[in-house]
């Protein structure tokens, strides 16, 4: 993707509806502080401050953009073939508990083989979890998005046997409920010495790359491909319908389990009985904004890490819940699903473009 | 594990059961509703959250728990107009416009929770009061299940019947069914699809925000974050094991709210995990959903927007 491509009128015409979409979202959220008897401008600045201008802020940000990018990557890997992978956050779980079980158990290895392992590790433990519904669906036809979210469940009681209560994988040394620290070979290494930014970007950055030429120039992408846009061809041509949605979501699994075990290696070094916070929900929002597009999970990515880390420090300075994120998310949602109303407050003209809309897997989905 | 079924007191259980079943079958209703119509409603655990949190933040505000079980159904049916404008009008794919309500539903109640109930007085509402039916409350075993109740278990029970004869025995019904199934044969015959829809869907908030109610309002008198913690989702398993009907998707809540309550109960019984017992209402969603125990067939055109030609 050269310069040139990305400043064409029509690539120019494709980012303006996000980006006007988010200005809407901030622009409702702003309504919805001013109603709860707040200052929406000190929110928002305290919110910017929070994300961007305080010191160390800036590598926080570039933290909590990072499950964001592989959670993205995870959903919109899922929204290609037609699924709709609720199940993020359960695998991010499972995730990081088979990446922190590797991480503290194996001893000696060097760190240049200790780390990818766990990480390989983290991406199995996403890869069987969220294998389960792509079987089911395969197999029954019972839609993903029930089984999916019934399997988050699941994973937190999981966890919370594993860890709490001096469970299996939980540090009987401790006073505390958690796993044991990972050894200091499975660390991933930090970047900028005096912050917590580790090595973990550069998993990131190339995992986009790797996303999208499996999606786009691979085999296996062209058969996530065809069985979104139409299953009854895809079938009609010899795909295995089934067999395609069961990879798709081990994949979009592996993808979430690798967020997992990046955070268990990158930032906390141990695992608490709970642990991510709503990383797997908001992820739903990051992958509709980048319409399913790896590249443009990066800036969608990005700027919901601001908005994660940000809130924190808004909440703290203004008390303006850090849930107000939320309301932004959900508008940038309804405004980026329904262009029309886009299109109506600034007297866009129609261009079709690609809908947002989830390509329909048939096979007696019943939701 | 039979020996612990057994030190139970069964009546007891099958209280705890009817009252767990409470928000579930509300739900399962709207949900029920609003898919026969030929709309999909995974947005009922964000529209009970919402019912959960204004119900109990007018009560706080009008010292009347009956006008918070108003608002509760009140702000269900204004969600779901949401649902139904973004989904009916706007031709937004249903599950991303539930998904936008269940998170949408997070950042209300999570933004006005310090507002509405965090700033004002700390002396709660208390819950609805207990009503017994003269005589039968008498009877052994059921009587101490059926015929005592507070007023959302209560409006449960009717309602069940009342959605039953609204869906299979009226005109409204029939014409319900026929968006759900053919809603192209169902304009040609000159029944407005879409109002059809958008009634059926703002009826559904009105249920499941009542099914919000029961946990602020009846259970613990009280609003805490995330209150309703997945039980929409429960519900619309639960509608699907209940093969899309009032009684059905009653019998199904019941199964879970009993998985729930017997979970609950048996804590520290025989070394099991407790972690265990709490998954047991979710493991059991999951079987079911996934037809172990018999396929249910969904409304024919459930989930595909309707476009007049």
């Amino acid at each position: 993707m050269t310069w040139r491509r990305l400043f064409r009128p029509a690539a120019v015409a494709l980012a303006a509806q996000p980006i006007l979409s988010i200005v809407c979202g901030f622009a409702v959220a702003g309504l919805a502080v001013l109603a709860s008897g707040a200052d929406p401008v000190q929110a928002f600045s305290a919110l910017f401050q929070g994300a961007f201008t305080n010191p160390r802020a800036f590598t926080e940000t570039m933290i909590a953009t990072l499950p964001y990018i592989f959670l993205g990557l995870a959903v919109a890997l899922g929204f290609k073939a037609g699924l709709f992978n609720i199940g993020a956050e359960g695998q991010f779980y499972l995730g990081a508990v088979f990446g922190v079980f590797i991480g503290y158990s194996v001893q000696g290895l060097p760190g240049i083989v200790h780390v990818p392992l766990a990480l390989l590790a983290g991406m199995l433990g996403g890869f069987l979890w969220a294998a389960i519904p792509g079987i089911i669906k395969a197999r029954t036809g019972a839609h993903e998005v029930i089984i999916t979210i019934m399997l988050n469940y699941v994973a937190f009681q999981l966890t919370d046997f594993l860890i709490n209560n001096r469970g299996p994988l939980a540090d009987k040394t401790s006073s505390a409920p958690r796993t044991p620290f990972i050894q200091h070979a499975a660390q991933l290494p930090i970047l900028i010495p005096g912050t917590r930014l580790h090595a973990g970007l550069f998993v990131a950055l190339v995992a986009i790359p790797v996303v999208w030429f499996l999606l786009s120039r691979t085999t296996v992408g062209f058969q996530i491909r065809t069985v979104g846009l139409n299953p009854s061809a895809a079938r009609a041509a010899g795909i295995s319908v089934g067999w395609t949605l069961v990879i798709t979501m081990g994949i979009s699994g592996a993808l979430a389990g690798l967020a997992g075990a990046d955070e268990v290696l990158g930032v906390s070094h141990f695992m608490p009985p709970s642990f991510s916070t709503g990383y797997g929900f908001d992820s739903i929002a990051v992958a509709l904004l980048a319409k399913s597009n790896p590249w443009a999970i990066l800036p969608a990515a990005f700027l919901f890490g601001a908005m994660r880390n940000g809130a924190t420090f808004m909440q703290l300075q203004t008390q303006v819940s850090a849930d107000l994120i939320s309301i932004v998310q959900a508008t940038v949602i309804i405004f980026i699903a329904a262009p029309a109303i886009i299109r109506w407050i600034f007297r866009l003209r129609h261009t079709p473009a690609a809908p947002v809309q989830l390509a329909k897997t048939d096979g007696g989905a019943t939701i | 594990m039979i020996a612990a079924l057994q030190s139970l007191h069964l009546t007891e259980l099958g209280y705890l059961t009817l009252l767990a079943a409470t928000p579930l079958t509300l739900a399962a209703l709207g949900g029920l509703m609003c898919e026969r119509s030929g709309v999909v409603n995974i947005a009922l655990e964000g529209i009970m959250l919402t019912g959960a949190f204004v119900g109990y933040a007018a009560a706080l505000a009008t010292h009347n728990l009956w006008l918070g079980v108003l608002a509760a159904m009140l702000a269900g049916m204004a969600i779901a107009a949401l649902h139904a404008a973004l989904s009916i009008s706007l031709l937004v794919d249903q599950i991303v416009s539930g998904t936008v309500i269940n998170i949408l539903a997070v950042g209300i109640t999570g933004v006005y929770y310090r507002t509405y109930i965090q700033e004002t007085s700390t002396v709660g509402p208390g819950i609805l009061p207990t009503w017994h039916i003269p005589l039968l409350d008498r009877l052994p075993f059921l009587g101490q299940i059926f015929f005592q109740g507070q007023a959302i278990t209560w409006a449960m029970l009717l309602l069940i019947v009342v959605v039953h004869v609204v869906l299979f025995h009226t005109v409204w019904g029939l014409r319900t069914r026929a968006c759900g199934e053919h809603p192209l044969a169902a304009d040609t015959v000159g029944i407005n699809v879409y109002l059809v829809r958008y009634v059926n869907v703002i009826a559904s908030g009105a249920l499941a925000g009542l099914g919000g109610a029961y946990f602020s309002l009846q259970e613990i008198g009280n609003f805490l974050p995330n209150i309703t913690g997945g039980r929409g989702f429960i519900a619309l398993a639960a509608m699907i094991f209940g093969r899309w009907t009032p009684a059905g998707a009653f019998l199904a809540s019941l199964l879970f709210a009993g998985a729930d309550a017997v979970g609950a109960r048996i804590q520290g019984f025989h070394n099991i995990p407790y972690q265990f017992l709490g998954m047991l209402p979710y493991v059991l969603t999951i079987v079911v959903v996934a037809g172990a125990m018999g396929r249910s067939i969904a409304p024919a055109a459930v989930g595909r927007p309707y476009k007049k030609q």
